[in-house]
């Protein structure tokens, strides 16, 4: 707990973050190379799906990002909202741009491998359906933080917008299913099989490591950048008020 | 309860007196269904097996479009901040607000249902299915709604944003909705029911706690 609030102060949490950044970044990087060596050489094609299996090495962590952005997302609003901890409310901001990217970049590799795989670019498959209404509740949680002038506000209602939103999600992935089962077209094919190997699945470990570093990464470079901004801010504001002799509102 | 019955009253009071615009919404989803069968053409087979869908679609999006108005006159002329002040707990006035959004928005759309399902052909026996899907799914559009409108009663021009931040979240409702009416193919429709009776009973925890707390931090 004492780790939590030492860092609540943005100067240290400067001091922490500005060398952390590039060894995240390079972590990221080089568990990429070696997850991608692995994907593209080292692994067996599959005996159903052919090549276009290792589309999977970059469709399966974007999608786990998805999902654990969001949880990030909510639980760094609930930080903010209970605790009124100052950077909580910034890494739930700063996480929410890097979800959205992260579950487009799913719901597009799902696409490209859909094409080859199911015959269509899209299908109102279940994942597919309920990835897509994430994509929507982290475009509305974005959308709010926009729309709201001042920040202290705008962080407590985008707060609540997060909560709500987690804990609405595994209703509609439930109420989703449900549906895809009722309307399920019969030309789909499921191609998953019943367990993975390991010599997929260790390529597939070293991306999602791959992925959550450079999650890490552009994290500490977003909040930084937002900090940032909000220093400027309060710093042409006092600027404007010596100049001025008018205390701004 | 009194404080409950208080706004309610007046609330229904201010939406079907004049100027309140409450029948608008029942023309809005009229007119909504008609946009429905002139896109999709006069085909009366593929309109009767469309019809409760369709129905249910209209109810929706007559839902959203009335949204903005929960909170936003009471919040410019200043009785949300006497609603504030005097309403113990909060929890209770949210509620209240969203239960004449329901009396003054769901229930004359429910009512016109059935004739707009004779124009579309919705089959005969299909008529009661639909009247109680929405008549148990349509509180938990408008509980989910008055919290999209909580959320945004400090916005000038909330409209769209509502939309967007509420949408998503009507998805259950909907898919349970549409299949306790019976659906294209009318499978399931009794346990399709059930959760939409749990969809609108889970709504109403989470929409009354996140919704009051919405009301305060907008409100100082």
């Amino acid at each position: 707990m004492a780790f939590i609030t030492d860092y609540a102060n943005p100067e240290k949490f400067e001091r922490l973050a500005r060398p952390l950044t590039p060894v995240l970044a390079s972590l990221a990087a080089a568990l990429a190379a070696l997850g991608l060596y692995f994907a593209l050489f080292n692994s067996p094609a599959d005996y159903q799906q052919g090549e276009s299996v290792r589309i999977m090495y970059v469709h399966v962590p974007a999608a786990w990002m998805a999902l654990f952005c969001y949880t990030a997302m909510a639980a760094a609003s609930a930080a903010g909202f209970i605790w009124k901890h100052p950077l909580a409310d910034v890494a739930a901001k700063t996480t929410a741009p890097i979800g959205a990217v992260f579950t487009a970049l799913a719901l597009i590799t799902g696409s490209l491998w859909g094409k080859p795989m199911w015959g269509t670019w899209w299908a109102w498959d279940a994942r597919l359906t309920s990835v897509l209404i994430l994509f929507f509740l982290y475009l509305g949680y974005i959308a709010i933080w926009e729309a709201i002038e001042d920040k202290t506000r705008a962080a407590k209602i985008a707060a609540i917008v997060a909560i709500v939103g987690f804990v609405n999600v595994p209703i509609i992935r439930f109420s989703v299913d449900w549906w895809n089962s009722l309307h399920q077209p019969a030309s789909v094919i499921r191609a998953d099989g019943p367990s993975i190997h390991s010599s997929m699945l260790t390529p597939l470990l070293l991306m999602g490591a791959a992925y959550m570093a450079a999650y890490a990464a552009m994290l500490l470079v977003s909040m930084r950048t937002e900090l940032a901004a909000r220093r400027l801010a309060r710093l042409e504001r006092l600027q404007s008020e010596r100049v001025s002799g008018v205390r701004a509102e | 309860m009194t404080a409950f019955a208080a706004i309610v009253s007046r609330d229904v009071r201010l939406a079907f007196r004049a100027g309140g615009g409450s029948l608008q919404g029942a023309l809005f989803f009229a007119i909504a269904a008609l946009i429905f069968a002139l896109a999709i053409g006069a085909d009366i087979a593929i309109l009767s097996r469309l019809a409760a869908p369709i129905l249910w679609a209209c109810a929706l999006l007559s839902t959203l479009v009335s949204l903005e108005r929960i909170f936003q006159a009471d919040a410019e002329d200043g009785s949300l901040d006497v609603i504030v002040e005097t309403a113990d707990p909060l929890e209770v006035a949210f509620l209240a607000k969203a239960a004449a959004h329901w009396l003054t928005a769901s229930l004359p759309l429910i009512v016109a249902a059935p004739v707009i399902g004779v124009l579309l052909n919705l089959p005969a026996e299909r008529f009661a299915p639909l009247i109680v899907s929405l008549l148990v799914g349509t509180p938990a559009l408008s509980l989910i709604g008055a919290l999209g409108a909580a959320l945004t009663l400090s916005l000038k021009r909330a409209g769209v944003l509502v939309t967007i931040l509420v949408a998503p979240l009507y998805a259950p409702a909907l898919i349970f909705g549409v299949a306790a009416s019976g659906g294209p193919d009318a499978p399931m429709a009794a346990s399709a029911l059930l959760f939409l009776g749990a969809a609108t009973m889970f709504s109403l925890i989470i929409a009354t706690l996140a919704g009051a707390a919405a009301i305060r931090m907008n409100m100082n």
